[in-house]
């Protein structure tokens, strides 16, 4: 305890009688505060308690000082005996401090009221979020549809429809805060991954095919890929936090209020400046990775040129575009999801956090499903 | 002039709420043109969401919203729009958008709405801005001015396409006594010289007093209107105690 508590908290102490056989006489003495009170709020009640009483005698002639925390015990104990049907009287109290306590003791069984929707069982809670899965399906699907239709006016007029400041900003933003993660997650990803076959390999004498390895699987595969998972983290969460703090504010609401779909102004937008920095994002990542992979087989003895047409005999433009046009995909996923979790943001400041961890792991979910889907595709059109 | 011609907004039945909570049940009132209507009443009663629901943010359960002619509750698409684009709205939070400079905000619904080059939008904003005194703070974000500053700044944009009816959430709360009465003067202007119809939900004694030509008074338990009237009236004849008591700023206990 410190100093200025210790000096600061007067004394409280109570003393219990039985005067009668239906009687509890407490007397409180000394100061009734927050600070003095905690460590006998439990022991008065629970004394009490035991006794059974009808009626408790609550004698407070020697309470020199009463605050809200004293109050709060007074009304608690009467509580306890009003929910029994028996009876609590607090005698000699200073006048001051009776006529807070007066304020309670009309409503004797006030208490706090719980939360308005108490979830019954846990058939109810799986119903409940089942349904919430299903309505969030209808959402996710009225959303992509409200998407589509808005593409399509902007085809008749794109360069009309688009704001052309906020797609730029979004590629510039976007772009620089990603760019430098994204070399140097892909040139390590094209080293290590070098490395790693380069040693089984050479025990064959196949060393040189370790380009192989790296420019298929970063050009096919990996390039896009760790593009889309640093952008789902950085710009897919900040489209999210952005919009999501706009529904906060209420801004979202005046935007419709000042006849400007949210969708079209904030979400097409943002969209199609996804779509265009991520294949150009992609491009970078993928010779980063190259560029890796070159280090490590520059390290075994080859010449540079070696590691180059070994490269352009084991990849078809087929392996490049392939990766290629999963970016736009990939784009189109991350900045979309973003901005949907963004829209959904319920109310309160922590609901902006939710839906930016929300638009993360659903971004990356997609991401990787998307993945799916395209190897099975290429798998049956021979790419 | 009949005298449909002269109800701006006329509501009819009108239920409202979130989910399963009903807010208000059953409310019908008229504004007429060019007046200075008052919503008024406790603290959480639901000015707010009726606000809103005129304004077709929300649905409503129930009834109908006319406003002008149109039923808001119906519209889409092109006559929403014709809707939306006579009225402004000033939130009680503010709203504004808060990556643009309080003169970006303005000039928006001006790019967005009408043909005019985006030097002649700068001059309004700029006008608009100097009308509720804050001139010189064109180029500044919401997040760098006060709160009260950024109420007035949202009223400015309210205003931006000169809207036929202005929707005010608590326009002069967190405002300095002069600058709150500076407020009333210029809704008075606005509504003497252009006609704007107000529809404003405000605690401001003073200010109801000054401005009001009716208010309604909503009410928490019977989710309805408990008064309507001239405030005067109200003030000196309302049976109601709790009107009563709110117009005379007392307590009864
Ligand atoms: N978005 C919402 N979702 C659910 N309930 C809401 C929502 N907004 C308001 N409410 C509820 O509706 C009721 C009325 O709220 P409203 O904001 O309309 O009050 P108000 O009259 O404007 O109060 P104040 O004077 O404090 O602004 C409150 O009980 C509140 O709990
Ligand atoms: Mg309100």
């Amino acid at each position: 305890m410190t100093l200025r508590t210790q000096q600061a908290i007067p004394p409280f102490i109570y003393d219990v009688q039985i005067p009668a056989e239906d009687q509890l006489y407490l007397r409180l003495k000394g100061h009734l505060s927050a600070q003095s009170i905690g460590l006998l709020w439990n022991e008065v009640l629970e004394r009490v308690q035991q006794e059974q009483k009808p009626l408790i005698i609550i004698d407070a002639r020697d309470v020199s000082y009463c605050d809200g925390a004293g109050i709060g015990l007074l009304t608690e104990i009467n509580r306890q005996q009003h929910l029994k049907g028996q009876h609590c009287n607090v005698i000699n109290l200073k006048e001051d401090f009776q006529k807070l306590l007066d304020v309670f003791l009309e409503d004797p069984a006030f208490s706090p009221a719980p939360r308005p929707k108490e979830r019954v069982n846990i058939f109810e809670g799986v119903g409940e979020s089942f349904y919430f899965f299903i309505e969030h399906i209808y959402q996710q699907i009225v959303f992509l549809g409200e998407l589509s239709v808005h593409f399509l006016r902007a085809l008749r007029d794109p360069l009309r429809y688009f704001r052309w400041t906020d797609v730029w900003r979004v590629v510039e933003e976007g772009g620089v805060q990603a760019l430098f993660i994204i070399l140097m997650i892909n040139f390590l990803m094209g080293l290590i991954m070098a490395f790693q076959a380069a040693i089984p390999m050479r025990q064959f004498g196949a060393d040189i095919f370790v380009a192989n390895l790296v420019a298929l699987s970063i050009l096919r595969v990996l390039g896009p890929l760790m593009t889309a998972i640093v952008l789902a983290g950085r710009t897919g969460s900040a489209f999210a936090a952005e919009i999501g703090t706009m529904k906060v504010n209420e801004e979202i609401n005046a935007l419709k209020t000042m006849g400007l779909n949210p969708l079209k102004f904030l979400v097409t937008n943002r969209i199609l400046g996804m779509i265009i920095l991520a294949p150009v994002l992609t491009i970078f990542a993928d010779f980063a990775g190259l560029l890796g992979g070159a280090v490590v087989v520059r390290s075994f003895g080859y010449p540079l040129i070696t590691y180059v047409n070994q490269i352009l005999g084991a990849v078809h433009l087929n392996d490049f575009l392939g990766g290629f046009i999963k970016s736009f995909v990939f784009g189109f996923i991350i900045a979309s999801i973003g901005c949907y979790r963004g829209l959904e943001t319920g109310s309160g400041a922590s609901a902006v956090g939710q839906s930016t961890t929300r638009a993360v792991v659903s971004s990356l979910i997609l991401i990787i499903l998307a993945e799916g889907a395209f190897s099975i595709v290429y798998y049956f059109l021979g790419i | 002039m009949s005298k449909q011609n002269d109800i701006m907004i006329q509501t009819s039945q009108l239920t409202m709420g979130y989910g399963d909570n009903i807010i208000l049940e059953n409310v019908s009132f008229e504004i007429i043109r060019g007046e200075i209507f008052i919503i008024l009443g406790g603290s959480g009663c639901g000015k707010s969401t009726l606000l809103k629901h005129l304004i077709g943010l929300y649905q409503v359960k129930t009834g109908q919203i006319i406003i002008d002619g149109d039923d808001i509750t119906l519209a889409q698409g092109d006559v929403l729009q014709r809707i939306l684009n006579k009225i402004g709205v000033m939130y009680q939070s503010g709203a504004l958008f808060g990556s643009m400079t309080l003169s970006e905000n303005i000039i928006l619904p001006l790019e967005e709405f009408t043909d005019l080059p985006k030097s002649a939008c700068e001059r309004i904003a700029a006008l608009k801005l100097k009308q509720v005194s804050l001139d010189g703070f064109e180029q500044y974000l919401p997040s760098e001015i006060s709160g009260g500053m950024q109420k007035r700044a949202a009223i400015a944009r309210a205003m931006a396409l000169d809207p036929k009816i202005l929707f005010l959430d608590e326009p002069s709360a967190g405002l300095d006594p002069i600058t709150s009465a500076e407020l009333d003067q210029l809704i008075i202007r606005l509504s003497r010289i252009l006609g704007i119809t107000f529809v404003i939900v405000t605690h401001e004694l003073d200010s109801i007093f000054t401005i009001a030509d009716r208010v309604i008074f909503l009410d928490k338990e019977t989710k309805s209107i408990i008064a309507q009237g001239k405030p005067q009236t109200l003030k000196q004849r309302s049976k109601n105690k709790f009107v009563h008591d709110f117009f005379n700023r007392q307590v009864s206990i």
